[in-house]
């Protein structure tokens, strides 16, 4: 009945023409409460993209949303659908708090592998309970994966003010990371330094009392190229390894691949595991190399983001690559509304849903729409 | 602890239980149906807005309700499109939907009112009243009966009784009558339906519609009977609570019922500290905010009786294969 769509209008028509269905939706929303789309727009590219300063933080979001995009789309290839990114990632906070407080670090370097593992390890156990629920007893991994987040809130909450809290401490956070914990971030790094050098109004660099330049500090650090090494270790393993092609059969037909002797249970628990490692892992952006310390809801919903950064991505690590930069675009740019404008934050939110409605339940009427382009140019 | 401790605490039950029975009741038509909702926690978002807002600017709670019931509405029919007529991913459009809705609620009354995404206080007409039921004083001095018809079952606002009494009205529309008989069948066996001459496509809408109704009616309870107004992310994952309770009711209508009372009845113990220590029970606060979703894993674990949901739930229907 529905022609199809040549290959290279469905990876990158698809994605875009959604886009551009929300972002047109976003905007009459924004005319309906009497705001400018035009000036918001140009707000949140000024905020987002044209300072060092701006950028710096767009690159930060971008970086946990590569990690939950990625947890998101591994899942998806197995044909699971873990909305417990958030919970996942908020555990990997705890693993991440773990050990940087409660381990001797001589240098951020080891300190950073330390983090890494106890990050994944904690985000992977959170999601091996659903994981396992869906394998052994075939409950649906999306409702155990939001019980999930929600017994996450309620764990870390628990351990933050009972447990983790330092004595004398008012707010729901644990103490401080050991100074050697500290990751280096993007004004701290040899070569991208020279870009976040503070000027005067005549132009001229800023100095400190020492005579030292002054640089604009800004939360992106050395784990965005962590995550851009994640892009590439999922490419590797979903395309180039005999667990990859498993996971794709698995997602693509559960029967032919049980038929071809691969476990629904192995393949069910290992999937889920590296996708809750990767969701833990994003704890590494936020909780070690911005807010130092562990916070209550540390995730802040970058979790939920990975849904519609995989699905804008089409589950592909390039495709998330993209999609997470402009969701981190979105994200700051958000950010510079809120403070800038009238419009509150929450528009984020609004975009951030009809992104995921219009690529995830609407692709169908997207396709079906190009299709009738495709086919009346045909005709012609 | 004295039995006017009980009654207080059965009386708050009560109060927080009926939201989630009204969003649990939505959810069970429509996955009875064969359509997932995970949005029922973004329609009753809508639902509170809309109907906190135009009470607050009409000044009458019923014109509110009426705008909760369509602001659910419009989402549950975007839900339907996107999950019947254009078979999308059920799950995903309900997601969305809650995203949209969590945003979207804060942009109008923000709009509107310019108080931080709130509406103002309601008062007088635009709150829901709370109803005396007959002979409430006049059986107080009964012993024991007396105070807890007077102080738990009477002086709640009309919706509380609607919710109790959608309970035996769902059940007797699933079991009893040939509409139920198809929803139930659709949600199992779509194609059995289709091969009858009776359109899927229809039938499930209307189930999605029904969830529409319930969650305004739920959203407007929130914001005009709980409580007086609709503040930003009030409804604070009852939706979600209401699935849960759903799940543990395993999609029926009585056992909804008990789900939510105790989902509420937990609720209400987690706002008194001071009734839990007097017991000597020591529960964190948290533990209680996270026992419905553990209780409902312990279900969906099978280690008391499993839970199947409706076999069809979730699939889109395709007609021609």
């Amino acid at each position: 009945m529905m022609d199809k769509l040549p290959k290279w209008a469905d990876i990158l028509l698809v994605p875009l023409i959604s886009l551009l269905l929300a972002a047109l939706v976003s905007a009459l929303v924004l005319l309906a409460i009497g705001q400018s789309p035009m000036q918001a727009l140009t707000v949140m590219v000024n905020g987002a993209i044209v300072s060092p300063y701006g950028w710096g933080y767009t690159l930060y979001y971008a970086t946990s949303f590569i990690f939950t995009g990625l947890a998101v789309s591994v899942a998806y290839h197995a044909g699971l659908f873990n909305i417990g990114a958030e919970g996942q990632a908020q555990l990997g906070g705890l693993g991440v708090a773990l050990a940087c407080l409660f381990l001797p670090w001589p240098h951020w370097s080891l300190a950073l592998v330390g983090a890494m593992v106890g990050a994944a390890l904690f985000g992977a156990a959170w999601a091996a309970i659903p994981a396992w629920l869906q394998a052994k007893r075939g409950s649906h991994i999306v409702i155990t994966t939001i019980m999930f987040n929600y017994i996450a809130a309620a764990v870390l909450i628990y351990l933050l003010v009972e447990v983790l809290r330092p004595a004398g401490q008012m707010d729901p956070a644990s103490a401080r990371f050991p100074a050697t914990t500290s990751l280096p971030q993007f004004q701290d790094i040899p070569g991208l330094q020279s870009l976040f050098l503070r000027y005067a109004a005549d132009g001229t660099v800023r100095l400190n009392a020492e005579g030292l330049p002054l640089y604009q500090k800004v939360p992106a650090n050395v784990t965005f190229f962590l995550a851009i090494l994640a892009c590439v270790g999922v490419w590797v393993m979903l395309w180039h390894t005999r667990l990859g092609y498993m996971i794709r059969a698995f997602g693509k037909s559960e029967k032919a691949a049980r038929y071809a002797g691969i476990s629904a249970v192995k393949i069910t628990m290992t999937v889920m595991l590296i996708s809750g490692a990767l969701a833990g892992l994003m704890a590494i952006n936020n909780v070690m190399g911005q807010s130092e310390r562990l916070l209550q809801n540390s995730a802040e919903g970058a979790g939920f983001i990975g849904i519609a950064v995989a699905l804008m991505g089409r589950n592909h690590p390039v495709g998330v690559f993209l999609a997470a930069i402009l969701f981190g675009f979105l994200y700051q740019g958000g950010a510079a509304l809120g403070l800038e404008t009238a419009i509150p934050i929450e528009l984020r939110t609004v975009v951030q849903g009809l992104v995921i409605l219009f690529t995830g339940a609407l692709d169908q009427m997207v396709r079906m729409m190009l299709g009738w382009a495709f086919r009346a140019r045909r005709t012609v | 602890m004295d039995y006017a401790t009980f009654l207080q605490i059965f009386d708050t039950t009560l109060r927080l239980a009926t939201p989630l029975l009204f969003a649990c009741l939505a959810g069970l038509y429509s996955e009875r149906a064969g359509v997932f909702d995970i949005g029922l926690e973004g329609k009753m978002l809508m639902a509170a807005m809309a109907s906190g807002a135009v009470a607050a600017l009409s000044g009458s709670v019923w014109i509110g309700l009426m705008a909760g019931i369509v602001g659910s509405l419009a989402f549950a029919l975007v839900h339907g499109i996107a999950s019947i007529t254009f078979r999308g991913n059920q799950l995903i459009s309900g997601v969305a939907l809650n995203f949209v809705a969590s945003g979207i609620t804060v942009l109008i009354a923000q709009d509107l009112f310019g108080q931080g995404g709130r509406t103002p206080p309601l008062e007088g007409g635009a709150r829901m009243l709370e109803i005396t039921l007959p002979l409430a004083e006049t059986l107080r001095p009964v012993p024991v009966i007396g105070p807890l018809y007077a102080d738990v079952i009477s002086g709640h606002p009309i919706l509380v009784y609607v919710g109790l009494l959608l309970v035996p009205a769902t059940w007797w529309l699933l079991y009893r009558t040939r509409f139920g008989l198809r929803l139930r069948a659709v949600g199992e066996n779509p194609a059995s339906v289709d091969t009858a001459g009776v359109s899927v496509k229809r039938l499930r809408f209307s189930a999605v519609l029904i969830a529409g109704v319930l969650c305004g009616l739920a959203g407007a309870y929130m914001a005009t009977g709980l409580q007086a107004g609709f503040g930003r992310e009030m409804t604070a994952g009852r939706g979600y609570i209401a699935l849960a309770a759903l799940i543990f009711a395993k999609w029926r209508p009585w056992h909804a019922l008990w789900a939510c009372l105790l989902f509420g009845f937990f609720q209400s113990l987690a706002l008194r500290p001071d009734v839990m220590q007097a017991v000597g029970i020591k529960i964190p606060g948290p533990a209680l905010d996270a026992l419905p979703y553990i209780l409902t894993v312990v279900v969906l674990a099978g280690l008391v009786g499993k839970a199947v949901p409706p076999r069809a739930g979730g699939e889109p229907y395709v007609k021609e294969r």
